[in-house]
């Protein structure tokens, strides 16, 4: 196991600018998500960390070494790739025990770490099988199974879960993650979806635009959304977000919306009355209250079995409400709803997160 | 978290080299054999004909300037191979597309037995050009073949002639050879671009009212005009070169009435062994076909401009 | 409506029949010939089978003539160049698939103006080149020339087929521990086999038929392939027809065998091609 540090890391493929300046260490042993859209760099990261794209700038080292020169096999790296890329013409013993018949090993060696790892995977009775005679799902154990056999310093993964329907992906969500606790290797995975970022990972890096947005703890990015770009990205569903000027009059600090509404809120450092600013508030944080401050119209509701999604408008500005409470409410009804204020966030026109001046 | 200052990557030379090079060394026994055989041979055919180069005769060689074309411009066999090979690359062509086309569309969608009818169909391709040609010469044979007797019971020859003997008509030997020769190739690349129409398109049109002919014009055709038009070009100039079936049928006879100029090079080199004049008509041709090319790229580019 | 679907595809049927007929009876007529004894030859011209049948001419070809000289040299030269292009082909085509290089654009270029320009014009130039090598009248100078000819068009064929094979299977193949080249040789290569069968079929029946070139080169009988002997028995002696034709039912049997074989794959082979675009 290993850890892996990114300093200053540039991509371009030609004239064409990818990646602007990636700095990162990972620690021994730890899970890290690259997320963001498609586009963002996130794939090209891994892919350099692996080996499999060259370095434009900056420097790459897995466990104080610098990779940059050595090519893939010599990294001491596992991959598991979004299509698994199975050996088509190999048995799926085959397809595990092929690095190990590269280097060479004894066949008691082999023939024990295939079992180990078919073992850990539930792949025993697949052994003899081609690929093409596997589900995706099995398909997905077979690649990590070839991880697992080479026992490498770290694993790569580029968005394995990507080709399952739904319930195959939570299901292998949960795998993913119990196998990272009984071998506590370190890891990097590469998705799009936020709640596999949010499920697996021991730190979060958001990227976006090539440049990384924000690094922390799943719950640092929920509670403490470094910008706009996290805060719209991480929760489901997303954030409802209010443009508007900052104004402050005596002790009062308010959102003034487009069509005159104001919506209260704290005060906040780095800030100048009159500027231009985003408010930000979860839907599962709206509160509905009898003696809320805003009236709100029903425009549609989204029951998913568990809560409701409410689309609601206040004063003609769109919001999304999710509740627990099965109120049997419909389009055209008003309810009262509250926004607190230690559930708001604010972003300046940068989009960077406001905060509250040290007491 | 430390920040490295900004340094481009540098590799070692040696791992640079080593990467750059490795798909040069994947490619180079190709090429050096395709520069030897084919490149250095046409910069020497091209030297040819400025040279008097008489195989028979050890001490020619010299360089004899723009003799050759001179020769060649009062050459009247030469310009009726040219006229023919317009009519035989022009009749070839279409006639091998047409029909290929037809097989392609009949063999687009599954039926009981669709794969043993496809292997017959292209079987033609199979017979080595020699072969064909010959096989249709006999064929045309009034001696040992059906054609002219069966051609005289239709009405179409009022004797059963051999037609490779008729001034007239024997260039229509050797197209019929080529078209039978030739269709398979057509078919074979049409009906490979027509699988890949994907099918949805068909059934959408079906449901929006489209019928047969209707769907062939507004979806196939379409599809298919990519791949139809680089065929035909690629085949047009193919064929022009294709002096194989004329040379085995009829030698450019009778009295040099199916010469085309690929023929005209090939039995001024083999036969009067005189590979100076032989080169000089390969030039001209390498020439045309070159304008021939630069026309149709001209004519790719505004048509892709006019969109 | 259900007799308008039978008239069709009774339509689609008879379409296809007379396509193959039409490809077949020029051979039929080769077979039919070959078994005709000579003495019924010019009597029984137009008939669709003798009356007799006989594989006497058979006998003579294979016996009594040069042609099995014929066939064997042509069975040496199409085999070794069939083998020797595809093995050039398979590496240029890699080459062209995976790697992003400078010269890519040129080699390509390089390889369609080969198949342009007519190889008649290279007949003296190539002629005079082997002389002083010894190439002229051999199988090796044969085999030299008609594998330069192939190979673009091979290398083309293999690009396309290497093309629809997944990038990922290398990749994951050099991190499992392999260079390039092995990945080439134990991944990807074995994938490929419809394509490699394609190519040698191809390329072996291309090299069978060449007429030309064999021609010009070749002078004896003793390296004569069998388009070059079949021609000059033509224009040599007054024609023994039927014997002609039993020789040229003895060349088409490797060429119809590899094509009948291979043609599947053409077709799968170059829709691959079109569906990476």
């Amino acid at each position: 196991m290993a850890s892996i540090d990114i300093e200053g890391i540039r991509k371009s493929f030609g004239a064409f600018p990818v990646l602007h300046g990636v700095d990162l260490t990972i620690r021994d042993g730890e899970f890290i998500v690259l997320v963001g859209p498609s586009g963002c760099g996130k794939s090209t990261l891994l892919r350099m960390i692996a080996g499999l794209e060259e370095v434009t700038a900056g420097d790459i080292r897995i466990d104080g070494k610098r990779v940059n020169d050595l090519a893939p096999k010599d990294r001491d790296i596992a991959m598991v790739f979004q299509s698994y890329a199975l050996y088509p013409h190999m048995s799926v013993a085959d397809n595990m025990s092929y690095s190990l018949r590269l280097r060479r090993s004894t066949k008691e060696k082999i023939a024990s770490a295939v079992s180990g790892a078919a073992a850990k995977l539930g792949l025993d009775p697949l052994l003899e099988r081609r690929p093409r005679a596997l589900s995706g799902g099995q398909r997905q154990r077979v690649a990590m199974g070839r991880a697992i056999v080479r026992q490498p310093k770290a694993f790569l993964f580029d968005e394995p879960l990507s080709n399952l329907d739904a319930r195959l992906r939570e299901q292998m969500r949960a795998e993913i993650k119990k196998l990272h606790g009984d071998l506590r290797a370190t890891s990097i995975y590469v998705t799009h979806d936020q709640i596999e970022a949010m499920t697996l990972a021991d730190r979060i890096v958001a990227m976006h635009g090539g440049v990384v947005q924000q690094v922390g703890s799943p719950l640092d990015l929920y509670d403490r959304p470094a910008n706009l770009f996290v805060a719209g990205f991480i929760g489901s569903p997303g954030m409802n977000f209010f443009e508007g000027r900052y104004i402050v009059s005596g002790d009062r600090a308010d959102l003034r919306l487009a069509n005159g509404v104001m919506l209260p809120v704290r005060r906040m450092a780095g800030i100048e009355s009159g500027a231009a600013a985003t408010l930000g508030i979860r839907p599962e944080h709206v509160a509905i209250a009898g003696g809320g401050a805003l009236e709100a119209k029903v425009d549609l509701i989204e029951p998913t079995g568990f809560g409701i999604i409410m689309h609601v408008s206040v004063h003609d500005v769109p919001l999304k409400i999710f509740t627990l409470d099965r109120a049997m409410l419909t389009p055209g009804a008003t309810v009262r709803i509250d926004l607190p204020q230690e559930s708001l966030h604010l972003f300046d026109e940068e989009g960077r997160r406001l905060d509250r001046p040290p007491a | 978290m430390t920040h490295a200052a900004y340094h481009p990557a540098t590799r070692p030379f040696r791992k640079r080299f080593a990467d750059a090079a490795e798909p040069y060394l994947y490619s180079a026994p190709a090429l050096i054999l395709i520069v030897a055989v084919m490149l250095v041979p046409l910069v020497l055919g091209i030297s040819y004909a400025f040279r008097d180069i008489q195989l028979l005769n050890p001490f020619s060689g010299g360089f004899i300037g723009l003799d050759h074309f001179r020769a060649l411009g009062q050459d009247q066999a030469f310009f009726r191979a040219l006229r023919n090979t317009l009519w035989w690359t022009g009749a070839s062509v279409f006639l091998q597309f047409v029909f290929g086309l037809i097989l392609a569309l009949l063999l687009d969608k599954p039926f009981a037995g669709r794969g043993l009818a496809q292997a017959l169909c292209f079987l033609p391709w199979a017979v080595p050009s020699f072969l064909a040609g010959l096989n249709w010469a006999w064929l045309f044979n009034p001696v040992i073949g059906p054609l002219p007797h069966w051609m005289y019971a239709f009405g179409i020859l009022d004797a059963p002639n051999n037609i490779l003997s008729d001034p007239q008509l024997a260039m229509w030997g050797p197209i019929i050879a080529n078209v039978w020769w030739g269709i398979p190739f057509f078919a074979i690349t049409l009906l490979a671009a027509l699988q890949a129409i994907p099918r949805d398109l068909y059934e959408a049109a079906s449901i929006d009212g489209a019928g047969p002919v209707q769907r062939f014009v507004s979806i196939t055709l379409p599809f298919l005009a990519p791949t139809i038009a680089i065929t035909i070009l690629l085949r047009t100039v193919w064929i022009s070169n294709f002096a194989d079936l004329i040379v085995v049928m009829t030698n450019g006879g009778p009295a040099d009435r199916t010469q085309i100029v690929a023929s005209y090079i090939f039995t001024q080199a083999f036969k009067r062994l005189d590979f100076g004049y032989a080169s000089a008509i390969a030039l001209v041709l390498l020439v045309l076909l070159l304008v021939y090319s630069l026309l149709i790229v001209l004519l790719r580019q505004t048509l892709l401009n006019k969109d | 409506m259900r007799t308008r679907k039978l008239a069709f595809t009774l339509a689609h049927r008879l379409a296809i029949l007379a396509y193959i007929a039409f490809a077949l009876f020029p051979l039929f007529w080769l077979l039919k010939v070959s078994v005709t004894p000579n003495d019924l030859l010019y009597s029984e011209g137009v008939r669709m089978w003798p009356s007799r049948a006989t594989l006497e001419h058979y006998t003579f070809v294979i016996a009594h003539s040069a042609f099995p000289t014929f066939f064997k040299n042509s069975l040496i030269v199409a085999g070794s160049t069939a083998v020797t292009v595809t093995i050039l082909a398979s590496l240029a085509g890699y080459a062209l698939s995976r790697f992003r290089f400078r010269a890519k654009y040129w080699i390509v270029a390089l390889m369609l103006i080969t198949q342009m320009f007519p190889l008649v014009m290279l007949v003296a130039p190539i002629f005079k080149m082997l002389s002083p090598l010894g190439l002229t009248n051999s199988l090796t100078g044969l085999v030299i020339v008609y594998t330069a000819f192939n190979v673009p068009f091979a290398t083309f064929l293999m690009q396309s087929f290497f093309d629809g094979i997944p990038k990922d299977l290398e990749e994951a193949a050099m991190i499992d521990g392999a260079t390039q080249f092995i990945a080439f040789r134990q991944i990807i290569l074995p994938l490929t086999l419809p394509g490699i069968a394609a190519t040698l079929g191809f390329v072996f029946t291309a090299a069978w038929s060449e007429l030309l070139f064999a021609l010009m080169l070749i002078s004896g009988n003793d390296a004569a392939t069998f388009p070059v002997g079949l021609l000059t028995f033509v224009s040599k002696f007054s024609v023994d027809f039927g014997q002609m034709m039993a020789a040229g039912i003895l060349a088409l049997i490797p060429a119809c065998l590899f094509f009948l074989l291979i043609q599947r794959y053409l077709v799968q082979g170059l829709t691959a091609g079109a569906v990476k675009g």
